[in-house]
């Protein structure tokens, strides 16, 4: 008979474990290259966590993470495995970029509330179509949310390039916006207090990602919506049964998935960018995939997750500096072998670790 | 549009289709086995850097292509692993391994040639030139027949022929062999297969493997016929295009080849007219890019058509319960 394994081991041995395995992988990429790992971490942790400047940008990264992570989980729990974060996120940062050029000449405490709901809007109604598709049409949505990446990619570059584009200028991005639509950075709101740290672009929005982290739990454990999205993930034929409507949920946990993903938007465009540039989601929806698989689609775990993507992101950049051998790519190397590790290889330390709990357990 | 620019464009069409078939035909045998393959485009570009390092090194295209179908097998042997043995999420396995290569391609290429992540430039044996097939000299001044034989059929790097080859070839090893038969089978209800006595698990590894050496052919034309050496990210989402091809072909090899044709025609009208003009209205050359992606979505929403994936498909097979 197969037991399942204590909670501690599901929610922290086993995920702690795959990690690992993901970092020892890549210390052997890393001595392949013929650079010392033991330096690279040193040089990844000093330069992320090492000094008010590297913690800045390390807590922006991770907000924007945050967010993504958010949304790939709120899918997840619904039994959706939701890739187009990446392209909800462009169009959320389109919706705010519209919402801070309209209202840019007021205060950003009246710019901030329509800049949350267009990005939400936003992303949301990227998510709505795959979702109702998958609800009423029975299309994949693995494959509908990569197509809509796409399609996002190709109409953010449409209107950027015709529409948004400062007209005289060569770069596709938008006029970089006045004061009013510039959420308050971090080392400004300290300093109004009396304490000084580096200029980072960490800014307002880390303090609603963790709103929104709290706000997700709310809602997968503790609302009957939630519930309702968690039976749907669990076992379909048994969401039917209890007369929950799959179609209504499959659409309302997408289109909330999309608007997370869209919030992002709120860090990137009106934290810190103040303009929308053609780069500006730059792979965070895809690294949201990682940071839910490791924060094991549970909003504390994703704040854990998303804080060591921050630490990778904002440390891997110095390290490429410091070592110019292991360029930024090695992220990308990083985050693939924890997608693998703690998503697609997960049983292969998770059944040894169950037999060995479970023979400690009979005897 | 004259007859030359027309033949002009079908022959590109047909260069740009060719990636995309090997990819698709590389998707339709995975996932009529029931194993879910969105990592088409990292094996593709594992591969397509592997090639191009290869050949470099070696100075023979052929060495480039064998090197290319061993990454892009490796990778395929790995999803294998991930969503047969170990019954993982084959979404997430994809999902890994075009990260997986996208990553390492540009880390080990920087390493290796310090090109700024490219291979060095490829020429003479090192690359796949095109061949001209007999008679095509002699027969170009037959009216319409020469210069379509000449300009069409003719003057292909070997790889394109062996991708069009690899369309007949797959439907006749899927619908009139016993392994193919079964392959569908595994894809649809491996339980009845199982029943009879046949391993599902090794046709599944069977599947994943052609899937693999496929991928591997595609990513070698890319960087060795196709140009003339690796560029980072060089596969540039052609992984998802053929995707959208296969959902497109309703997981068929003949409409496959359909679907990536069009697929290509799409991108060489796209390459070779910056501004098309529509009964007065200039199309935009980002919607001819996204066109391949919108008409998937139309073609799965099932308003043309319903396509239907195979039934078992992303679906781990456990043997007992």
């Amino acid at each position: 008979m197969r037991t399942s394994p204590p909670r501690w081991a599901d929610l922290a041995l086993i995920p702690a474990v795959n990690l690992l395995l993901a970092l020892l992988v890549a210390g052997l990429v890393v001595i392949l290259i013929g650079e010392n790992p033991l330096r690279a971490v040193e040089l990844l942790v000093t330069g992320s966590l090492g000094s008010s400047y590297g913690i800045g940008f390390t807590l922006y990264y991770a907000t924007t993470f945050v967010f993504t992570g958010l949304s790939v989980a709120v899918a997840y729990h619904a039994g959706l495995f939701n890739i187009g974060s990446e392209g909800q996120a462009q169009l959320g940062c389109l919706g705010v970029t519209l919402v801070c050029l309209a209202l840019d000449r007021t205060h950003w405490l009246l710019v901030l509330p329509a800049a949350i709901l267009a990005g939400a809007a936003f992303g949301g109604a990227w998510a709505f179509l795959p979702g109702w598709l998958q609800a009423k049409r029975g299309s994949h949505v693995v494959i509908t949310t990569i197509m809509f990446n796409f399609i996002a990619s190709a109409l953010i570059v449409y209107l950027l390039v015709n529409t948004l584009k400062v007209p005289g200028s060569m770069s596709p991005e938008s006029r970089t916006f006045e004061a009013g639509a510039h959420l308050p950075f971090f080392h400004e709101m300290l300093a109004a207090i009396g304490i000084r740290v580096s200029r980072t672009p960490l800014n307002l929005s880390a303090l609603i990602a963790l709103l929104a982290a709290g706000l997700a739990w709310a809602l997968i454990w503790r609302s009957r919506l939630g519930y309702e999205m968690r039976a749907l993930g669990h076992s379909e034929p048994a969401a039917v049964y209890a007369g929950i409507d799959p179609a209504r949920i499959i659409v309302i946990a997408m289109v909330i998935s999309g608007a997370l993903a869209g919030l992002m938007a709120l860090n990137v465009i009106m934290g810190s960018q103040h303009r929308f540039v053609l780069d500006s989601v730059g792979g965070a929806g895809f690294v949201g995939i990682a940071v839910a698989l490791m924060g094991r689609n549970h909003p504390a775990g994703i704040l854990l997750a998303a804080l060591l993507f921050g630490i990778l992101y904002q440390g891997g950049s110095e390290l490429a500096f410091e070592m110019p051998d292991i360029s930024r790519d090695m992220i990308v190397v990083i985050q693939a072998l924890v997608i693998l590790f703690t998503g697609a290889l997960e049983n292969l330390t998770r059944a040894p670790i169950e037999r060995l709990l479970a023979r400690r357990g009979a005897g | 549009m004259d007859p030359e620019t027309l033949l002009q464009l079908a022959g590109s069409s047909l260069r740009l289709a060719t990636p995309l078939l090997l990819a698709c035909l590389a998707g339709l045998w995975s996932e009529r086995a029931g194993i879910f393959d969105i990592g088409l485009e990292g094996k593709m570009l594992a591969a397509a850097f592997t090639a191009g390092a290869f050949a470099a090194v070696t100075g023979s295209a052929w060495l480039g292509l064998l090197g290319g179908i061993g990454a892009s097998l490796l990778l395929g042997l790995l999803h294998g692993f991930a969503s047969i043995t170990l019954r993982g999420n084959q979404i997430i396995s994809g999902v890994a391994i075009n990260f997986l290569a996208s990553g390492l391609t540009a880390l080990v290429g920087q390493n290796w040639f310090h090109q700024g992540g490219l291979t060095p430039q490829l020429s003479g044996a090192a690359r796949f030139e095109p061949i001209t097939l007999p008679f095509a000299a002699a027969l170009s001044q037959v009216p319409v027949l020469g210069p379509v034989y000449a300009g069409l059929v003719s003057d292909h790097n070997i790889l394109l022929y062996l991708a069009l080859a690899a369309v007949p070839l797959t439907w006749w090893a899927l619908h009139r062999t016993r392994f193919g038969l079964r392959l569908r089978a595994v894809g649809e209800n491996p339980a009845a297969v199982d029943t009879a006595g046949i391993s599902v698990t090794r046709l599944r590894y069977g599947a994943a493997l052609i899937a693999g050496l496929l991928c591997g052919i595609a990513g070698a034309y890319l960087s060795t016929a196709m140009a003339a050496g690796f560029t980072r990210e060089m596969t540039a989402g052609k992984g998802f295009i053929a995707l959208a091809a296969l959902v497109f072909a309703k997981w068929r090899p003949w409409p496959a080849l359909g679907a990536c044709l069009l697929f290509g025609l799409l991108e060489a009208i796209g390459i070779r007219y910056q501004t098309i003009t529509l009964l007065g209205w200039t199309v935009p050359v980002q919607l001819m890019q996204a066109l391949p992606y919108i008409l998937t979505v139309v073609i799965l929403a099932g308003f043309v058509g319903r396509a239907v994936p195979p039934r078992a498909g992303g679906r781990p097979y456990v043997k007992e319960r």
